[in-house]
């Protein structure tokens, strides 16, 4: 393996969230997955191991800011359990919004219980009629006196009904169409604020995918992030901050897949010796190796370029996460194939980890969208440049 | 409510390798735990201190190298650790441990429970903490996998092999441990952090006034003459079969053994 070249602290985290992932996680995984149920259990513990503020400076009760140090605990829960390594991640999309453009009020208020693990966070963005096309949301944000009145249903909102605070993407002035959106928190309890159908999904089922249906709800105005009509400058800065702790999601996805393929390689005996010594299933561990160790070399690079205080990084982050992903389908995919028919088996993680890594490819932006991106701040770098 | 732990590092296994030659056992290369029944002290200790308030303190005897085991349990929230150690406790038996703990015990003053493990899991003597209640001259409860406090009185439910048995003592006290008490909690980053930056506080037999009759080699009256590795006990004989076919082998093979 590359050496990163950790501090000693970095060392404790990964170590610390390998430690609980694999307490905390592994005996329970299959269980979670086939249930559906959500990992109360390991996000307690990682609240206990004090895990859950890495993002988080330390005046609001966090671990001091780390996009770095968050992605280091992403990916050792996910290389356990995707479906864990997203609820984790998740809470992180969910009040990055309040770290960015929250007031010291706004901040003081929320962001201490999010650090210390005791309540968890939810980003609702995506509706039925608007996915990749995000400015085609329908949920309104009425102001009427010091109150805004919201009406609408989000959807696929991960952590949904678990959360207790909710940053949401509003029309506030439809007229004025991708500057008429804005941001709010919004509390779970919140008289007209509940939740809708529960997803059943592919993958990352323990995780909990749900509506957020909004029927009048009322909310103070003191809830709003930022300014009216910064919605999505609210959203696009988050995603941008974020996209690197799921690439960090999916480069544990595939790690964990990689792990499995050696370990079988060397005890799956055929023709009388190991399939390791099979030169056919060593290219394929090889490439899974190199593969995902670019994709991490990757999301490392552009996590340190953020936490060194770079301001403009939504390339790199639109990189790792399309690469990361790409790499932890095709990893996962391939680990399937190294051990043959058990692969195909729930006795064996890794046809989980395939269905827990397609996700990765699809949310915070699918990867068609990533691509868009970096194509078009590529032709824009290289146009400015004439 | 000021608790002390008791913890012994240990090698990490229960399949101790003995060395034929010096009846000793192999340490290299088997790495050093907290012996598993003392996390199992932390964890009851910690949670008393987050039901009553108070301190926790962990004390050890042992090498120099038996501070990583008290920074454990500073990840694992310990207030405050100490590290007794010296040449001259070299050697101790269950006597002299015990008596060189109470002794440090008495050097740190206040306390009002003191908790150990049931027993170490390379010595196995489990004689160390009803041995520090006898030098403190205070009660003892072994065994423990309940541990209520109210006012000065302690309720502990001690596990026995076929019941469970309720007792009360005053405090101060000395109780033992088992491992169905309580799941010792993980460390945490913040407490890892701590322990990393933590310096160790030592203490020194003159330190600790120790009597030089009671500690190391000299002080332990017991000798350890041979340790060894038993014979396996020989697999059982299954005997199959109709029942009546059964009790015919059965009593055709004690006639053989001439039992009857
Ligand atoms: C294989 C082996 C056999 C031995 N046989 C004997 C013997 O027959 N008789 C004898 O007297 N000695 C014996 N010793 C020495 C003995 O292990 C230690 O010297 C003794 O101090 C501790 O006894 P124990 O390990 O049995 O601990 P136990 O009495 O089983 O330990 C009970 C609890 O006491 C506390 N404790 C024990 N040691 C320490 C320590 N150093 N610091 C802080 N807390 C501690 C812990 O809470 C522990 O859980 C033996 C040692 C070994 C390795
Ligand atoms: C399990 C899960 C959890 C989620 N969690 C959250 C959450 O917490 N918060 C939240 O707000 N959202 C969440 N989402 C929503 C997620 O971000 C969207 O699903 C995603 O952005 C894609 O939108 P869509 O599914 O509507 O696909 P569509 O936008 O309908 O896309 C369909 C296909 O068309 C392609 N496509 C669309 N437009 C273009 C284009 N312009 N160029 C090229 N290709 C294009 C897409 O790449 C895709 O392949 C979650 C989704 C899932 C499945």
């Amino acid at each position: 393996m590359l050496d990163y070249l950790l501090t000693e602290e970095q060392q404790m985290i990964r170590d610390l969230a390998r430690k609980v992932a694999l307490e905390k996680v592994l005996p329970k995984r299959l269980e979670w997955d086939e249930a559906g149920e959500f990992p109360w259990e390991a996000m307690k513990a990682f609240s206990a191991a004090d895990l859950c503020g890495l993002y988080i400076p330390e005046d609001l009760g966090g671990m001091g800011q780390s996009v770095f140090n968050f992605c280091l605990a992403t990916e050792e829960i996910s290389r356990v359990c995707g479906g864990v390594g997203v609820t984790f991640a998740a809470s992180a999309l969910g009040s990055t919004p309040i770290l960015l453009y929250g007031t010291p009020e706004q901040k003081k208020k929320y962001m201490p219980e999010i650090a210390a693990g005791k309540k968890l966070a939810a980003f609702g963005l995506t509706e039925a009629n608007a996915g990749s096309d995000a400015a085609g949301i329908e949920t309104t944000a009425k102001k009427e006196g010091d109150y805004y009145i919201i009406n609408g249903t989000k959807q696929w909102i991960t952590n949904g009904g678990e959360a207790d605070t909710y940053t949401l993407i509003a029309m506030t002035d439809k007229a004025k169409g991708a500057r008429g959106a804005s941001a709010f928190i919004i509390e779970k309890g919140t008289p007209g604020f509940t939740f809708g159908k529960k997803e059943n999904k592919m993958g990352i089922r323990c995780s909990a995918t749900r509506e957020l249906v909004f029927q009048d709800c009322k909310v103070h105005k003191s809830q709003l992030l930022s300014k009216e009509g910064m919605g999505f400058i609210v959203a696009m800065k988050t995603l941008d901050l974020t996209r690197p702790g799921i690439g960090a999601q999916a480069v544990g996805i595939a790690q964990g897949a990689l792990d499995e393929a050696l370990k079988y390689a060397r005890e799956r005996v055929q023709f009388g010796k190991p399939i390791a010594s099979i030169q056919a299933i060593q290219h394929i561990l090889a490439d899974m190796a190199t593969q995902t160790e670019a994709a991490r070399a990757l999301v490392y690079a552009c996590a340190r370029m953020i936490d060194a205080g770079h301001k403009d990084y939504t390339l790199p982050a639109s990189e790792a996460k399309l690469f990361a992903s790409d790499t932890a389908m095709k990893v996962t995919i391939d680990a399937i194939q190294v051990l043959g028919g058990y692969g195909y088996m729930k006795e064996y993680p890794v046809e989980k980890m395939a269905r827990d890594a397609k996700i990765t490819q699809i949310y915070e932006g699918t990867n068609q969208i990533q691509r868009n991106q970096i194509a078009l701040a590529l032709i824009k770098e290289s146009a400015s440049k004439k | 409510m000021d608790i002390i732990v008791c913890i012994k590092q240990v090698p990490d296994t229960t399949e101790v390798k003995i060395n034929p030659e010096t009846n000793t056992l192999i340490r290299e290369g088997v790495p050093s735990i907290v012996n598993p029944f003392d996390e199992n002290a932390v964890e009851a200790a910690l949670q008393l201190k987050e039901k009553h308030g108070g301190k926790v303190t962990v004390i050890t005897m042992g090498p120099p190298q038996a501070a990583e085991a008290l920074k454990t349990t500073i990840a694992m929230g310990a207030d405050e650790v100490v590290l007794v150690s010296d040449r001259a406790f070299a050697g101790s038996d269950t006597w002299a441990t015990s008596y060189t703990l109470s002794q440090t015990i008495k050097k740190l003053g206040k306390f009002d429970l003191i908790l150990c493990g049931k027993q170490a899991i390379d010595g196995d003597t489990a004689q160390v903490g009803p041995g520090i209640a006898e030098w403190l001259g205070i009660p003892q409860v072994t065994f423990a996998v309940k541990v209520e406090v109210n006012d000065s009185k302690l309720t502990v439910e001690r596990m026995l092999e076929e019941v469970n048995e309720k007792v009360e003592c005053p405090l101060p006290a000395v109780i033992t441990v088992v491992k169905q008490m309580n799941e010792p909690r993980l460390p945490s980053l913040k407490g890892m952090m701590r322990a990393k930056k933590a310096e160790i506080k030592t203490l020194s037999a003159a330190e600790i006034a120790g009597d030089p009759k009671n500690l190391g080699l000299n002080g332990s009256p017991t000798n350890v003459v041979r340790i060894f590795t038993p014979p396996p006990k020989g697999g059982g004989e299954i005997l199959a079969g109709e029942p009546d076919e059964i009790a015919d082998k059965l009593i055709a093979k004690i006639r053989e053994r001439k039992i009857i």
